[in-house]
């Protein structure tokens, strides 16, 4: 007979991973990976690939050469944050950028702060803003969607919906002559617009989004909170002022939101863990984004908004707890 | 121009107020602490390892200048000379504590201790001593999850992959006391270092009967009684199935060493011996 | 839609493979090691000396404060000797050592298989009653019933709640004590309400024992005040304030006892054993244990005697499994691993299960993902990831900030954890220390 093993209680495990819960997330960004392929073609599969492969490969590295540990590249982060990473950028980003944007993700991002698990900011969000102030002339054109499908460095640019929107504005125009110059809300939804490779299609990230709920590889509560604080501000401003503001259903179904909301602001390391701690957050992300994209400078703003709610992260942890057992206390029945 | 000389004049001004403001804080909540203290604290090695039994080098320190009689403080990092010199700067009388050194008191190498189960769990001895007695039949000896190792804040310990054993760098150890604390079967224990660091003392922890005592571990006590019996000094009590050896009254002759059937006594730093000793180990038990 | 508590749970695979055996009534042993020390609170003092001549039933140790039980002898012979021996967590325990000859009764238990109905003790012998027969809790926590009886003055209660979840995965103990001794543990409610005086009792069963919540639904009819409350699949729910919770909604405070929300609990074994206790006279010297296990070629459920070596039990199923890999005292979720099977049954023994060498293992551990599962399934609302770092970096101020004794150590963060961290242990570590230092501080 072998030995016994003795170890303390409890004696069985979900079979929960992480590797099973990165992989869970990759999957529910395949219907986006689609959206992308369908609509910029080469492009995003060229960004995607290259992006992929430079994240694992810098991870496996950083990891063998520099800190000389055990290698954790079949964990899937680092795929996922090549894949995030590839969705957050133009699909005509030159390959040595996207090499750049890899590296500071995973180098700076991730890995100068301990590897996965320590991160406090997103670290594709980190790399996507890094490649923003850096190279902001590549990284703000956009290739039109289906023109571009067999064109890489070379696609015809054009104009995002929210750059359309942000400059109409400032040069005094309405918001109801410039929804004519933009597509339709359908096709907005389908994706039909130009944008970052992987942020477009707003079905497709829906369609993950119930993927991960019902595989409880996420609550709902962030992906709520963001979206719905957006549609409430930017709502409001619309009832206010409706030729000066656009609707939530603009704001939601342009830019980064949907991917944003579902997948980066959800990213289980700089997030919080309480549920009320998480609408807070989301809250906070929807808030900014919209202050950025209404009265800042910049026509996007949701990275920037996860960012820095991803810095009050630690300070949210460590006021707003969880719901306790006994807190609310019913009285016994005389 | 104006607006360079309004800039200057009113940070200027500011400035100088906020000066004045901290000048009259500072005063007001001036605390005044003695200069020795400072003085003392730069004697000490600032090693801040609690060895001394308070929170820090300045603690003693404070603690030091406070008390009129400062034989029973020892700094256990510094020694003998940095007591001394500690002592010189207050003008106080400072007893030489004999310098000590952790032994661990557990020879329940992989050879000598087979393993009967399996520990799966958060690698903690504490956790470990508290689920249950250990993956040996030995339920006083080491655990080997390196709990001490962990504590030791002068790099004078590490694990022997081969024995899974803690073993103390003797050079390094300023005897803080920190991985007796920690160890939750209380193995380590500090003893005096002993002349050219010359000491003996029984590597076992055991308090089961020997016949118990023998089958988890052929190294351990099995308390028969005869180092006691050798012992020219009564150094030697046997209590609770263990023997134990006073290092103070303990006079390094070895006799003991000889005795033990289990080689549960141990001897270090003493040069290999030179006439070979007469009497062959015996290798009964009981 | 059923009711279950409000924070939390998990729901692990539930491999009740030995549902619907029939109770066995294991042969007496041979000899018998009974340990002093089988419940929460003192040991117990042993009143026999070696070489004294005991029956079955008799007094052989005895409870030493209010919070300690009377332990008897489970089989008659002979006192071999007191001595200490290896307990299941592989550290010496005093025990008493008999060795079996025949199996002659204590002439004042009533041994007939008759269910006797009418209750005549007054509350204050029933508390009596059951500390002299040495009743502790059956669940596994073994806290001595009769102090649970006696409702401090100040303190009222108004309802009893029985335990028939079983929420461990495995164990079928309870399961089928409800299915072959329904009217005992009905008329056990009775004698249990009375004790307490209260007119309403609930028997909270879980609804993957149909079978139990019928049959239990049927025999309430002919009792007084006894509802059946059929609750959802979910573990911890035997947990005494997830049980309170889950069956008339009401939360006991942080650090407080269920007499605060005017409830008390009693498992569905300990009742038996009051009904034992008070209308037949017979002590508690023998119980239900279920021996199971994915590789036990015979799942089944025992009553066996206290004292009983686990070897017999697991050669009665079939004997150990040649992939045996670990060995449990009570079931997967809050049991113990036992390091030797050559240790006796006591009261506490709810189960044994024998998990194959292929699950006996953890999983290796990964960084902490933040993911907040842990967070997600604690039916406290504790952060189980920062107590266990706090408790890992000795952080005890901290630990007792985040209410670390709030945890019932059920486990449900270590299940969950997808970086499969020892989130349990640390925490365990870090209630111990913290307990130690809020009690150093009120001494």
């Amino acid at each position: 007979m072998n030995r016994l093993t003795v170890s303390p209680s409890p004696h069985v495990h979900s079979g929960d991973s992480v590797k099973k819960n990165m992989y869970g997330v990759i999957i529910a960004l395949l219907p986006a990976l689609a959206a992308s392929l369908y609509y910029f073609g080469l492009g995003a599969v060229i960004v995607t690939l290259t992006a992929v492969v430079s994240c694992v490969v810098f991870e496996w590295a950083i990891q063998k050469y520099l800190l000389k540990n055990e290698s954790t590249i079949l964990d899937g982060s680092a795929a996922l944050t090549g894949l995030l990473l590839a969705f957050n950028m133009p699909s005509n980003l030159p390959i040595w950028i996207i090499i750049i944007g890899s590296l500071v993700a995973i180098g700076i991002g991730k890995m100068s702060f301990g590897g996965l698990g320590n991160n406090p900011f997103n670290p594709a969000l980190v790399g996507r803003v890094f490649l923003l102030i850096s190279f902001p002339v590549q990284m703000t054109l956009w290739p039109k969607p289906i023109e571009s499908q067999m064109h890489y460095l070379d696609a015809e640019t054009g104009a995002t919906p929210l750059s359309v929107m942000k400059e109409g504005l400032a040069n005094g125009e309405t918001v109801s002559t410039l929804m004519s110059k933009i597509p339709s809300y359908t096709e907005l939804f389908m994706g039909n617009m130009g944008g970052s490779a992987g942020e477009i299609a707003a079905i497709a990230l829906l369609v993950g989004l119930i993927f991960m709920l019902i595989r409880k590889i996420i609550t709902w509560h962030i992906p709520v909170a963001v979206i719905g604080s957006i549609a409430i501000f930017t709502g409001i401003l619309n009832l206010v002022s409706p030729e000066q503001y656009a609707g939530p259903l603009f704001h939601l179904l342009t830019g980064g939101v949907m991917l944003g909301a579902i997948f980066m602001a959800t990213d289980y390391v700089s997030s919080p863990m309480a549920n009320k701690g998480m609408l807070i957050y989301g809250v906070g992300i929807g808030i900014i984004t919209v202050v950025i994209r209404v009265f800042g400078a910049y026509p996007e703003g949701v990275s920037f908004a996860i960012l820095i709610m991803n810095g009050f992260v630690p300070l949210i942890d460590k006021y707003v707890k969880p719901k306790r057992f006994g807190e609310v206390v019913k009285p016994a029945k005389a | 121009m104006s607006v360079v000389l309004i800039t200057i004049i009113s940070l200027g001004v500011l400035g100088a107020l906020a000066a004045i403001i901290l000048y009259f804080v500072a005063q007001k909540f001036k605390v005044f602490e003695d200069p020795r203290i400072d003085q003392v604290e730069e004697a000490l090695p600032a090693a801040n390892c609690g060895g001394c039994g308070f929170p820090g080098c300045r603690a003693f320190a404070e603690a030091m200048v406070k008390s009129d009689d400062i034989s029973d403080l020892n700094c256990p990092v510094g020694g003998a000379e940095t007591m001394s010199a500690a002592a010189a700067i207050l003008g106080k009388e400072v007893s030489a504590a004999a310098p000590m050194v952790a032994v661990v008191r557990c020879n329940g190498t992989c050879e000598n201790r087979p393993r009967v189960t399996e520990y799966d769990g958060a690698t903690s001895c504490t956790i470990a001593s508290s689920l249950y007695g250990g993956d040996t039949g030995c339920s006083n000896g080491c655990l080997g999850l390196g709990e001490c190792v962990d504590a030791c804040d002068f790099n004078a310990m590490y694990m022997d992959e081969e024995t899974g054993l803690p073993v103390i760098k003797e050079d390094n150890c300023v005897s803080c006391g920190a991985c007796v604390d920690a160890c939750p079967k209380n193995i380590i224990e500090l003893r005096k270092k002993g002349p050219k660091s010359r000491r003996i003392f029984v590597s076992c922890v055991n308090t089961d009967k020997g016949a118990p005592a023998k089958k988890a571990c052929s190294a351990a006590c099995i308390a028969c009684k005869k180092c006691q019996k050798i012992c020219p000094f009564d150094a030697i009590t046997v209590e609770n199935n263990l023997a134990y050896i006073d290092y103070d009254k303990c006079k390094l002759c070895r006799k003991c060493v000889a005795e033990c059937p289990t080689n549960a006594i141990h001897m270090v730093n003493f040069p290999p011996p030179k006439p070979k000793v007469e009497k062959p180990v015996e290798e009964k038990a009981e | 839609m059923l009711k279950t508590f409000s924070l939390g749970g998990v729901h692990p695979a539930e491999n009740k493979f030995s549902a619907g055996q029939k109770i066995e009534i294991l042969p007496v042993p041979e000899q018998v090691s009974v340990p002093i020390a089988q419940h929460i609170g003192a040991p117990s003092e042993p009143i026999v000396k070696k070489g004294d001549e005991v029956k079955v039933g008799q007094l052989i140790a005895k409870s030493t404060g209010f919070v300690s039980a009377n332990i008897h002898s489970p089989v008659s012979g002979k006192v071999f000797k007191i001595d200490n021996v290896l307990d299941a967590s592989g550290y010496k325990k005093q025990a008493i050592i008999i060795k079996t000859e025949g199996d002659e009764w204590d002439e004042s238990i009533d041994r007939s298989e008759e269910l006797v109905k009418e209750i005549t003790a007054s509350p204050e012998e029933i508390v009596k009653k059951v500390g002299e027969a040495g009743i502790v809790g059956l669940g596994g926590a073994t806290f001595p019933a009769h102090v649970k009886l006696s409702v401090p003055p100040g303190k009222t209660c108004d309802v009893l709640i029985l335990n028939g979840v079983e929420c461990e995965p495995y164990l079928t103990a309870d399961h089928q004590l409800m299915m072959e001794k329904g009217d005992e543990i009905m008329v056990g409610t009775q004698i249990l309400m009375k004790a307490l005086k209260v007119e309403k009792a609930i028997i909270g069963i879980e609804n993957n024992k149909p079978d139990a919540i019928k049959h239990m639904t049927d025999l309430a009819s002919n009792y007084a005040g006894i509802t059946i409350q059929a609750l959802k699949v979910q573990y911890p729910q035997g947990g005494e304030k997830q049980l309170i919770d889950a069956c008339i909604g009401r939360q006991i405070p942080s650090g407080k006892l269920p007499i605060e929300v005017g409830a008390v609990v009693q498992n569905v074994g300990t009742t038996l054993a009051v009904y034992e206790a008070i209308q037949k006279n017979k002590p508690l010297f023998e119980r239900v244990v279920t021996v199971t296990g994915k590789s036990v070629s015979k799942p089944s459920n025992f009553m066996a005697r206290v004292g009983t070596p686990l070897n017999q039990l697991i050669d009665a199923a079939g004997g150990l499994p040649e992939d045996t890999g670990k060995v449990i005292g009570g079931g997967p979720m809050m049991g113990k691993a036992l390091s030797s099977t050559d240790v006796p049954i006591t009261k506490g023994s709810s189960g044994i299960l024998i998990m194959p060498n292929e699950i006996a293992k953890r999983a290796k551990v990964e960084p902490c993902i933040r993911c907040s599962k842990c967070v997600t399934v604690c039916p406290m609302g504790l952060s189980p990831y920062l107590l266990s770092t706090v408790s890992d970096k000795g952080i005890w101020d901290r630990a007792e900030e985040e209410k670390i004794m709030d945890c019932i150590e059920c486990g449900s963060c270590s299940f969950t954890c997808p970086a499969s961290r020892p989130l349990l242990d640390y925490i365990r570590l870090g209630k111990g220390n913290v307990g130690r230092i809020m009690r150093s501080r009120t001494k």
